[in-house]
């Protein structure tokens, strides 16, 4: 990588970093209406795309640096929040409706004692572990399954897509001690913080920018080393790698669990800023609307999907509100144009375009 | 007044015509019978009930509820006597021949209610409640003798014999078996109730069962377990356990054949775009969608035309198959000139790129046709069901089956005996030669992926009759069709169609254990561990080329 590049790069994290640190401080200081009043609601939208961000970026790490087109990013996101989630349900003691130490959900679907499961997530160090850990397990079991016996291509896709419907199915139900269809909700603090005092938000939303950062620095830190030198070139051709001596079997498990433990932590800080989940989470349709935002960013760019994530649900909760009827019409239309003719994404816009003119260029000088 | 009197006439139509009958023939009928019996003394009352129990007529009970209640009236003439029923419209009919009959206001003084001696009510009461064993109607009978039998009252057990000694349908017959021995368990002596508990065995009498169960438990209770009634009752219901198993297991058995079949037409369609042209469809759910909104209007078109009484309504569906294939399949033809053409060589691009157009389609319906499903009607001759002693097949699921036969058989005879089938393997397994030779590729692409898209709305058209039709119909079903073509290997119709069984085979076979969620998580992780068995499904592709 050239020096040039390097600095481009700086810049534009430069640039990110500057103007997602402007939020908070504006919010702090800044005027009360106006353009540059930010009230704590939209810290708090801002904070859930950012961890939407995050989550691009890890199946950025799979789809976009590994060929693997990984269909359920949003179960691990899903699983990630619903640790969170069990840990902020047992902070809310006995303020709940009903009353008991139980969480509501709970009482309401007559249970006795806690499940034996839950206990240990009133620890909160415990909670974050688990919610890198879960993820991981799952990926890990899965992938070894799956890449064992060299599913690939589009049969990876659709078998995770099982599994998240699978999933999903699962934890509609009501038995499986995770609220059911209702999931979780109502949480009124987080390590002794009042989860609707501005400095919370400000807190959460701070720290949904340095996991993005962590993020992009771990992909950024991959891509130099020998692992993700492989990585990229098991997505360019898996079998010349294979025929090189290496187990790519192993290389994609790896670079699959830490996508899905990534997944995990950006769930982990959507469910306090958004303040509930339930299954609707990790519908397979979810996972695919992570893709789009991996494609419209850019696949394999280190900013694309974070930028990708942002711009469509930018224009997601814009479309929903001028035009609820069309807005479905709308994102399949746009992925859809996408595909067929910007399969470079946002940033890969600039690049076509200089591209087109250096051809010209190139032809005329031949 | 006039033709309110009329219209009562009219509408008690139906039961006159039997009375009208009755009344002309030289044989007494009940009607003759009631009348005598109001107008006879105490002594001669027997006699006529014996007589009134020799029919099985419904107007009995009707006749006798009106008497009870004091709806019936006698007018001595000086000629004889006239015994009238007055309805609640205060119109006159007589009792004997159900006619109509004038009165003015001063001979409507002269009535006389007729009221019921309760002698007579007790024995009344017997002879309504065995009635409808005497029906003319075989179903009427098997419902009365079953209700007779799990009443377990003693009394019932004389009509019921009497009724088995000359009953001539086997159906009937048999539960009217059954419903003695059920009430015998009861009601006889030891040796009876012995008798009774071998006899259920023998019938694998599931209604028994909780009588059974009931009885050894007392047993059990008195310390008696070792008698020889204790044992022939575990030795019965072990008997009637395993019948029910048996039961449930064809039941299960059939549930699976019809959702396999399900699974294998829709997911035919996918396996010809996805297998054979190595394109994911994700929009393959919405055609199975524009299936079932092609059936709805269809329909609805029927049903402006003739209406929905007429007899040609039932026969839509019939029309609809051939045009949901049609309608599909040109839709596919724009999309794949409009969009799959770029992607033959992105298969991770195609599947993203038909997700939009599946959104796209999905929010398309929700706007034409309402998020709610529409009513799609079965046809009155698709309506009931065939039975096989105990378990019951549907006409619509029976449908399908056979919908999944023919669709394999046009998919095989297409491929296999056509001009463009043969045009369509050759682009399969090699498409740069194949044009080399001379075949159209771009339109043999186009006509594959109608093809598969036409396929999709013919399972459409189909579930329209056991589901609901709305707009993300094709989604419960995208998941598990995608697992089909996955196990079944990718491009071989064989096992896809092998597949779709076995899935659907397991699928509803543990159900029954798991249920419906559980179960579909089970057969999930036994696809992915028997992919590790055979990763290249149930047969999978011989070939040296590399796929990469």
């Amino acid at each position: 990588m050239t020096n040039k590049n390097i600095f481009k790069e700086l810049g534009a994290s430069g640039v990110i970093l500057a103007f997602l640190m402007l939020l908070p401080i504006l919010n702090m200081v800044g005027p009360d209406s106006g353009l540059f009043s930010v009230s704590a609601f939209q810290l708090s939208l801002w904070g859930k795309y950012l961890t939407f961000a995050v989550l691009a970026m890890s199946l950025n790490l799979l789809w976009g640096y590994t060929g693997l087109l990984c269909l359920c990013q949003s179960l691990f996101f899903a699983l990630g929040g619903y640790m969170m989630g069990m840990y902020l349900m047992l902070m809310i003691g006995e303020r709940g409706a009903y009353k008991s130490v139980l969480p509501d959900f709970m009482v309401f679907l007559g249970y006795q004692d806690l499940p034996i499961h839950w206990a240990p997530f009133y620890n909160f160090w415990f909670t974050s572990a688990a919610i890198l850990w879960v993820p991981g397990v799952v990926a890990l079991i899965f992938g070894y399954l799956a890449f064992r016996s060299r599913i690939r291509g589009v049969y990876f896709s659709i078998l995770t897509q099982a599994l998240t419907y699978a999933s999903c199915l699962l934890f509609y139900r009501n038995d499986f001690t995770f609220g059911g269809n209702n999931g979780f909700t109502d949480f009124k603090d987080i390590l002794g913080m009042d989860l609707n005092s501005i400095e919370t938000v400000r807190i959460l939303f701070i720290s949904s920018v340095v996991l993005l950062f962590l993020t992009y620095f771990i992909t950024s830190f991959l891509l130099k080393t020998k692992l993700g030198k492989i990585q990229q070139a098991i997505r360019d051709s898996e079998n010349r790698v294979l025929f090189s001596g290496y187990s790519t079997a192993n290389f994609k498990l790896g670079i699959f669990v830490l996508s899905a433990m990534i997944a995990g932590a950006a769930g982990a800080l959507y469910v306090p800023q958004v303040g509930g989940i339930n299954p609707s989470l990790m519908e397979a349709a979810k996972s695919l609307e992570v893709v789009v935002w991996v494609a419209v960013g850019g696949r394999g760019t280190k900013w694309g999907p974070a930028i990708g994530a942002i711009f469509v649900n930018l224009l997601k909760s814009y479309t929903t509100q001028a035009f609820p009827d069309y807005w479905l019409i709308f994102m399949g239309g746009l992925f859809v144009f996408v595909v067929l003719f910007m399969p470079q994404g946002l940033i890969g816009v600039y690049n076509q375009l200089k591209e087109k003119f250096l051809k010209k260029e190139g032809t005329v000088s031949v | 007044m006039y033709r309110n009197g009329f219209s009562l006439l009219f509408f008690g139509l139906t039961f006159l015509a039997t009375i009208v009958l009755y009344g002309n023939s030289d044989e007494r009928g009940p009607r003759d019978v009631f009348v005598d019996l109001i107008l006879a003394d105490k002594s001669e009352q027997s006699a006529l009930i014996e007589e009134m129990n020799e029919f099985g007529d419904p107007i009995i009970a009707k006749i006798y509820e009106d008497w009870r209640r004091g709806k019936i009236f006698s007018l001595e003439t000086e000629a004889s006597k006239e015994i009238i029923y007055i309805d609640e419209r205060n119109n006159c009919y007589s009792l004997l021949t159900g006619e109509v009959l004038e009165y003015s206001e001063e001979t409507r003084e002269n009535f006389n209610k007729e009221r019921i001696a309760r002698a007579l009510r007790k024995q009344f009461k017997g002879l309504i409640d065995t009635l409808g064993l005497k029906s003319i109607n075989a179903k009427t009978r098997i419902k009365s003798a079953i209700k007779l039998g799990r009443s377990q009252k003693a009394e019932y057990i004389e009509p019921l014999e009497k009724r088995l000694a000359i009953e001539e349908n086997a159906k009937v017959k048999a539960a009217i078996d059954e419903a003695l021995a059920i009430n015998l368990l009861k009601n006889g002596n030891e040796t009876q109730r012995l008798e009774s508990v071998n006899r259920l065995a023998e019938l694998k009498s599931i209604a028994a069962k909780d009588f059974i169960e009931k009885i050894l438990a007392r047993e059990i209770d008195a310390g008696k377990s070792n008698e020889p009634l204790a044992l022939a009752c575990s030795a019965s219901i072990l008997t009637i356990e395993s019948h029910i198993r048996v039961i449930e297991f064809f039941g299960s058995f059939f549930r699976g054949l019809s959702t396999g079949s399900v699974l294998l037409i829709v997911s035919f369609g996918l396996a010809i775009t996805f297998g054979l042209m190595g394109v994911i469809n994700m929009a393959h759910g919405e055609f199975v969608a524009i299936g079932g909104y092609t059936t709805f209007l269809v329909q609805n078109v029927f049903i402006s035309i003739w209406g929905i009484d007429h007899p040609m309504f039932g026969w839509y569906f019939l029309v609809a198959f051939p045009v949901s294939f049609i309608v599909a399949a040109l839709i596919g033809i724009v999309v794949e000139k409009g969009v799959i053409r770029f992607l033959y060589r992105r298969p991770l691009e195609s599947l993203l790129c038909t997700w939009g157009l599946s959104m796209m389609m999905q929010q398309g319906f929700r706007l034409i046709f309402g998020a709610a499903n529409v009513q799609v009607n079965n046809p009155s001759w698709l309506m009931g069901s065939l039975n096989f002693g105990g378990f019951s097949m549907s006409f619509t699921r029976l449908l399908i089956v056979a919908l999944a036969i023919l669709v394999v058989f046009l998919t095989w005879a297409l491929l296999q005996k056509t001009n463009l089938g043969l045009h369509i393997r050759a682009v399969m397994q090699n498409r740069n030669m194949a044009s080399s030779l001379g075949i159209p590729v771009s339109k043999v692409n186009s006509m594959t992926f109608s093809l598969g898209c036409g396929l999709a709305a013919l399972g459409g058209a189909a579930l329209s009759q056991i589901g609901n039709v709305g707009p993300s119909m094709g989604q419960a079903y995208i998941v598990d069709s995608f697992m089909v073509v996955v196990i079944g290997s990718v491009g071989n119709l064989i096992g896809a169609g092998l597949s779709a069984m076995g899935i659907g085979m397991v699928d509803q076979l543990l159900q029954p254990y798991l249920g419906p969620v559980m179960g579909k998580i089970t057969v999930f992780f036994i696809i992915i561990l028997f992919l590790q068995w055979k990763p290249g499904g149930i047969f999978p592709t011989k070939s040296r080329s590399l796929d990469d």
